[in-house]
């Protein structure tokens, strides 16, 4: 047969060539099939372990514990006993070497965010002891009256 | 020229021979058979009780930070639903960003920073959902991508690889739950995993750790000690969008029509 016949199959040829050598290169020699087979599975197997490697941020009251032990007794024997400490203190990330002190958030809309009384039946929400911020001692701290790590106790001074 | 006999014969033959499904041609494959027989290892799920929330949006705060979502930006992994059901029949929902500062207004967010206020008479039933990634054990964000970018781990995590994103967008419009968003520093997608780093270490969330009120849990489902599991397989659970076939993974306690 002549050979301009046979001309677009080498064409075809040529192009099947170069993205099989472009996908050597370009894939991943990790990329495949996973434990979902190939419709949930199809995947870069080294991503889990990126995913793995993020930073622990939040470390927990019992991280807190180590050093704070007091602390942790009072609110832990306290009705503030079920809030954890980086939720008011920030999460303590690598502390105390970084960072060596945390922010506390001694802010009104901080407590008002289960204070704020919201009488909602079908929520535990609505037996929460609340106020209205709004008329409730306004531009006053909570802190200076309510002792947060046990609301039975008269507030700090600062 | 075919005669009858034969002709009656092939038609059986090729009959019968459609007939075998594939599957029984299939050789034994070890993997799999082990895969199928014992299935180690866990499987990630999650239990919200809407009873127990009170929608302080602490979970939102520590899921932010923890996750390293641009904390002013309007996008989050998880979010809490407010529902007001007012005694005219109405259902109200809200969740000004995401309630990641909690309610701080009675009046229902409508959006441009206008609050409809509704008197405490007229409530039938208020109450809080927190949402988050349900990991379905179907995810049709899974299915959609085009590049292999988003996949399942053996666990039930629905993961997105960063590096292979290519951005397009479908896995958000694929999502029925609505729990994907792009990534405003990365330009990729993004969604909850269950804190991956977090369960693999044997710890908590960080929605979990900062729920004051046991609201949140995180379970492994093929694990029958796990007090979460327990809960799964012995109390009235409900999952959101069963209809849509994902399977979704996330177990709620106290849901009612009314959520979606």
């Amino acid at each position: 047969m002549k050979s301009h016949v046979w001309r677009p199959l080498f064409v075809v040829l040529a192009v099947i060539a170069l993205v099989l050598v472009a996908r050597k290169f370009l894939v991943p020699s990790d990329f495949g099939i996973g434990a979902r087979g190939y419709m949930y599975g199809w995947h870069r197997a080294g991503n889990e372990q990126q995913w793995k490697e993020v930073k622990v941020k939040y470390k927990t009251a019992r991280y807190c514990m180590e050093c704070h032990r007091e602390k942790y007794d009072e609110i832990k024997g306290s009705p503030h006993a079920n809030i954890n400490c980086e939720n008011c203190h920030g999460p303590a990330l690598n502390h105390p070497d970084d960072p060596r002190s945390l922010t506390i958030d001694r802010s009104r809309e901080l407590c008002a965010r289960c204070h704020f009384r919201l009488p909602y039946p079908g929520s535990d929400r609505g037996r929460i002891r609340g106020i209205d911020p709004k008329t409730h001692n306004p531009g006053l701290d909570c802190v200076a009256c309510h002792w947060p790590h046990d609301p039975r106790k008269e507030g700090h001074k600062r | 020229m075919i005669s009858r006999r034969s002709f009656c014969k092939k038609t059986l033959l090729i009959a019968g021979g459609l007939a075998i499904p594939l599957s029984a041609l299939e050789l034994f494959d070890p993997k799999r058979l082990l895969a199928e027989k014992d299935e180690k290892g866990a499987r990630w799920v999650f239990l919200v009780d809407t009873q127990k929330c009170v929608g302080c949006g602490y979970c939102v705060k520590g899921c932010k930070v923890e996750n390293e979502v641009p904390y002013d930006a309007n996008v989050t992994r998880t979010w809490v639903e407010r529902y007001i059901i007012t005694k005219d029949g109405k259902t109200h929902i809200d969740s000004p960003k995401g309630a990641r500062d909690g309610f701080p207004n009675k009046g229902i967010d409508i959006g441009h920073g206008k609050l409809e206020e509704i008197r405490d008479e007229e409530i039938d039933k208020a109450f809080f959902v927190p949402k988050l990634c349900n990991q379905c054990d179907n995810p049709p964000c899974v299915q959609v991508c085009p590049v292999g970018a988003t996949y399942q781990t053996a666990d039930g995590v629905v993961l997105v690889d960063r590096e292979w994103c290519i951005g397009c967008g479908y896995c958000i419009m694929g999502c029925p739950y609505g729990v994907r968003f792009f990534h405003p520093v990365y330009r990729v997608a993004e969604k909850c995993n269950f804190c991956y780093h977090r369960i693999i270490k044997g710890m908590q969330t960080a929605c979990v750790d900062t729920c004051a009120f046991g609201a949140r849990r995180v379970g492994n489902l093929r694990d029958p000690d796990d007090p979460v599991t327990k809960v799964i397989m012995t109390q009235r659970v409900n999952v959101l969008k069963e209809e849509y076939g994902t399977k979704p993974q996330v177990f709620y306690l106290g849901l009612t029509k009314e959520v979606k």
